[in-house]
């Protein structure tokens, strides 16, 4: 039961975390909390269709499929959030005002909410998959004792939610003044982490090269299945033995994310904010 | 950086070498054989074949790799090239029984 309790709560845990740090970056943008919740039941569904389709997916590319797949999803991920984070450095300030008209006023206010759909639906999909497959396999199987081992899953599931709760709270203490950049850094961090996993991916599936493998091996001093490991993992993409290649992307969506954060908030003559796209 | 696009522009070339081919077992939850010799400093592509009903994630944390295995399905693994030495593997939907290591001479 503990070891069903781990596993779901490491596959929760990541699109806890993301769910957390999104909710509270877009406290101040309207309906970004229903368009949240949206994003997490499609991603179920989605990965109920992952799960049952595994064999499919797998096979695709020659044995491969499942990398590419992977890769796509966690790319299509690490752009919608370059895109929200973008977005956020230039109407941060508005937002911060706390004037819902303000952030109504918006124009590209609405393709917000549907970027975040986006990342949280894929999110889930991702990590959600797994555990449907893990569950699915603990229900198949007739060795007895199911009932614990979901209850297990539960509990690792409820684990994972709680921690992701407490990241969300725990943002909404950050005063005001610093809010945004905390929630940006956040973010910033989580895409060059997810970057740096489509390159593993990648190189996984010997489309990329690994450019020495492993570069380093931190697994003595932080082991990835240790709870800080897993935690520094989804926030920061921490991995104890990177191939060169990951750091390659994870700095490459580290410096372009932050030069479109830049660009975004450079100084503007523009006052009426309906204008700003111009 | 420039060598880095050097080194990354080369290894291609290197991987178009011949990888060996290397089936593994599922079944009953436990890996056939349990243990692979396999040649160091060599890629290496390992056929894993599940032959349980469930699915099971085949996950080594020495290699970084991780890939779930449909039941009644087969996938392709890269792997190396590794240094010589013992990569122990597991299977992570299992792993009280589903346990491997490849061995790198």
């Amino acid at each position: 039961m503990f070891a069903t309790a781990i596993i779901v709560f490491r596959e929760v845990l990541e699109a806890a975390l993301i769910i957390g740090i999104l909710a509270a970056a877009t406290r101040n943008v309207p309906n970004s909390k229903r368009w949240l919740a949206a994003g997490t039941l499609l991603g179920l569904a989605g990965a109920g269709a992952v799960a049952a389709f595994t064999d499919v997916i797998g096979s695709l590319a020659s044995g491969i499929g499942q990398e590419i797949f992977n890769a796509i999803v966690l790319g299509i991920a690490v752009l919608m959030l370059a895109w929200h984070n973008i977005w956020m450095s230039s109407h941060g300030a508005a937002l911060a005002a706390n004037a819902k008209s303000v952030a109504r006023d918006i124009s590209d206010g609405s393709r917000e909410c549907s970027i975040l759909l986006v990342i949280t639906g894929l999110a889930v999909l991702r990590e959600g998959s797994e555990t449907v497959l893990f569950l699915y396999g603990i229900a198949a199987s007739d060795s007895g004792g199911q009932t614990a081992m979901l209850t297990g899953g539960m509990t690792g599931m409820l684990a994972g939610i709680a921690v992701g709760y407490t990241i969300y709270a725990g943002l909404l203490r950050v005063p005001m003044r610093w809010f945004f950049e905390a929630t940006g850094i956040l973010v910033l961090l989580l895409a060059a982490g997810m970057a740096s996993q489509a390159a593993h991916f990648l190189v996984q599936a010997d489309l990329l090269p690994s450019l020495a493998a492993p570069l380093w091996d931190t697994s003595a001093l932080l082991p990835e299945n240790g709870l800080p490991g897993m935690l520094l993992h989804t926030l920061i993409g921490y991995d104890a033995r990177p191939a060169g290649i990951q750091i390659v992307f994870y700095l490459t969506a580290l410096a372009a994310i932050l030069t479109g954060m830049k660009w975004a908030r450079r100084p503007r003559k523009l006052i009426h904010p309906a204008a700003e796209d111009a | 950086m420039k060598r880095l696009l050097l080194i990354s522009l080369l290894l291609p070339l290197a991987a178009l070498a011949a990888e060996d081919n290397y089936t593994l077992l599922i079944k009953d939850h436990r890996f056939q054989p349990p243990e692979i010799t396999v040649p160091s400093g060599k890629k290496i592509k390992l056929k894993v074949e599940n032959r349980d009903a469930t699915p099971e994630e085949f996950e080594s944390r020495v290699l970084n790799r991780e890939k779930v295995i449909a039941g009644n399905s087969a996938a392709t693994i890269h792997i190396g090239p590794l240094a010589p030495g013992r990569y122990p593997f597991y299977g992570e939907f299992n792993e009280a029984t589903a346990q491997g290591v490849i061995i790198a001479q």
